[in-house]
């Protein structure tokens, strides 16, 4: 058999998503922001819905989120995403609207924005990526940062007395009238990887349904922020990140 | 048909015409002395109606960052607050300006600094026509003195506002949004429909329909020499807005020996202070800037050949002054009278301000 036979359409198993464009990512190696934006892709077209998709970038590494998908893009300022969604929304009934951000743009900077857009139970769905540190600015502390876990402005570990504790915002939008789908997954194996395709999926068909808002939690690796080898990082992550933040389905009504 | 008169508050009008004018939507957050924006849109319904969406926000912050993401969409979105509220709008108003986005925005002035009163006050002069919020850009300042105004410049800010893919803001203050006038409203007309927002802004979040390549709505830009002609581009639109979007009412001016420069509530006072004073003999005219930003540089810089000095009579403590300074060149004595905190001066106080600082001095 030659590698042109096996290059045949017929036996094609697998492809670039058509909304991921050839732009060269900026993003680390090892990083999880890369598998999210390709699932979105994924999803987006497989629902076809590329013509009315309208994706919001936050403030930190996902920023430029607009350079890598073909969809219609608004880069909100930090942490105001969900305010952003909430009118285009509102505005635009029929489209696919979601906002990405991380763990700094949405719960701090943003954690107001964030809470009240779920409570109002706009239709919309929130990507949030909890890689428990600032990336973007040089790996700072989070709102999401683990107690002892050491980051530029927490050098000795995260101390409660100091720092007080790392917030668990997708519990909180559980408890929320708003939210119909809150659930947390990860993408460091390929099994998780599925698991989180589908729970996009059921967060923008939520919201294509008017069901409420949903909410979409990625606990994430930062091997540059943790100074980690990634292999390092998605390890270091199942053993802390993890129990801290334990995958699966928070609400799902 | 005749003209249907109403009785209403400034703050009223502005919201039965943004009804009228096919506005797609409004976000905002209660603050005295403007909540009857939002209370009458509330009201009003128009969301069963026009179709208007109208939200209340948690903040102020969040109101704006609706109105970045509706006018990034296209819609005719609009926010409404007072001083205190304005200044958490700057970050997002900075954001629009720079992603070159159209909206309007409403601040009824109350006195500050801080919580400071919810008396009126034009004391956000200088927030609203030198920055504000970040970085190099103008906002389109229309400053209403009558309720009248009120209603009408929602158009005229919306209009302005898409011309030039820049943000309107209406400076109201107090008086101007509390006090009840007669006022005709504008005409009713419909929404624009989805694909008239689409034909009309090709660069909106609309859905990439048809294959075209993707909007991107954003102020972003890393590399300093792109960024730099961003601003050069900005920099331009605003002397185009400079040379053909000017307007001012003068009173009087054509004989005038003296001239008071005012805007909003403090020209409604300055024209009877002018006509007391033209009682006593004294030839005073009145130039009443209508946008404060471009503000009427020319026009003033023109009358002044033919007076002796000019009094600016303001809310607070001397802001318009300095365009005016700027304006005349020094040419003329250019002399400040201005109440603070909330207290609006009589037009008696003017014309004392008049002798004391410009005739005999």
């Amino acid at each position: 058999m030659t590698k042109e036979d096996i290059m045949k359409p017929e036996n094609l198993v697998y492809q670039k998503p058509r909304l991921l464009n050839d732009n060269p990512m900026h993003y680390c190696p090892g990083c999880s922001h890369g598998v999210v934006h390709k699932l979105i892709a994924e999803v987006i077209d497989e629902m076809n819905m590329s013509e009315k998709a309208i994706g919001i970038s936050p403030v930190g590494c996902a920023v430029f989120m607009y350079n890598y998908l073909d969809i219609d893009c608004q880069e909100a300022a930090h942490g105001r995403a969900p305010a952003l969604a909430s009118a285009i929304k509102r505005l635009w009934p029929d489209r696919l609207v979601f906002t990405y951000q991380g763990d700094g743009d949405l719960a701090c900077i943003g954690t107001a924005e964030t809470i009240h857009a779920l409570n109002r139970g706009e239709n919309i769905t929130i990507i949030f990526i909890n890689n428990a540190i600032y990336g973007m600015t040089g790996g700072q502390m989070a709102p999401t940062t683990l107690l002892g876990m050491k980051t530029a402005t927490c050098p000795y570990g995260r101390i409660p007395e100091i720092h007080g504790y790392p917030l668990k915002m997708t519990e909180i939008a559980a408890t929320l009238q708003g939210t119909c789908y809150v659930t947390r997954q990860s993408v460091h194996t390929v099994a998780a990887i599925r698991k989180a395709k589908k729970a996009i999926r059921k967060a923008f068909e939520n919201s294509m349904q008017g069901k409420g808002s949903n909410l979409v939690e990625i606990v994430s690796t930062c091997s540059s922020g943790w100074k980690m080898t990634p292999d390092a990082a998605n390890k270091w992550m199942e053993e802390h990140m993890f129990p801290f933040y334990p995958l699966g389905d928070l609400k799902d009504i | 048909m005749a003209e249907e008169v109403v009785l209403m508050k400034g703050n009223e009008a502005i919201a039965h015409a943004a009804i009228r004018i096919g506005v797609d939507g409004y976000f905002g957050y209660p603050i005295t002395p403007q909540s009857e924006v939002l209370e009458t849109l509330a009201e009003q319904k128009p969301w069963e109606t026009t179709g208007m969406v109208v939200l209340q926000a948690e903040s102020e912050v969040a109101a704006i960052n609706m109105v970045y993401g509706g006018a990034g969409s296209g819609k005719m979105v609009m926010t409404s607050s007072s001083s205190p509220g304005v200044s958490l709008k700057q970050e997002g108003i900075s954001y629009i300006a720079g992603a070159e986005l159209p909206c309007l925005i409403v601040n009824v002035m109350r006195g500050g600094p801080g919580l400071g009163t919810i008396q009126p006050s034009q004391a956000d002069y200088f927030q609203t026509t030198k920055g504000g919020g970040h970085g190099d850009y103008h906002l389109i300042a229309l400053a209403p003195a009558s309720v009248q105004e009120m209603a009408d410049f929602v158009d005229l800010g919306f209009q302005l506002a898409f011309k030039y893919r820049n943000p309107a803001i209406i400076l109201a203050d107090g008086v101007i949004g509390q006090m009840m006038e007669k006022v005709v409203l504008p005409a009713p007309r419909p929404r624009r429909t989805d694909e008239e927002v689409i034909a009309q802004c090709p660069w909106a979040t609309t859905g990439r329909k048809n294959g075209r390549k993707p909007n991107i709505i954003t102020s972003l830009e890393l590399d300093p020499a792109i960024m730099e002609q961003r601003n050069i581009h900005l920099q331009q639109k605003y002397a185009e807005i400079e040379a053909n979007e000017v307007r001012y009412e003068e009173l009087q001016c054509e004989d005038a020996e003296y001239l008071i420069v005012a805007f909003g509530s403090c020209a409604r006072i300055a024209q009877k202070a002018m006509e007391h004073a033209r009682e006593e003999g004294i030839k005073v005219g009145l130039f009443r800037p209508i946008t404060l930003w471009p503000f009427p540089t020319k026009a003033l810089r023109e009358r002044a050949s033919r007076i002796k000095g000019i009094l600016t009579v303001e809310l607070n403590s001397g802001q318009m002054i300095e365009d005016v300074r700027l304006a005349v060149e020094c040419s003329i004595p250019v002399e400040h009278f201005g109440r603070l905190g909330g207290i609006v001066p009589d037009p008696d106080e003017v014309i004392e301000a008049i002798k004391e600082k410009l005739i005999n001095k």
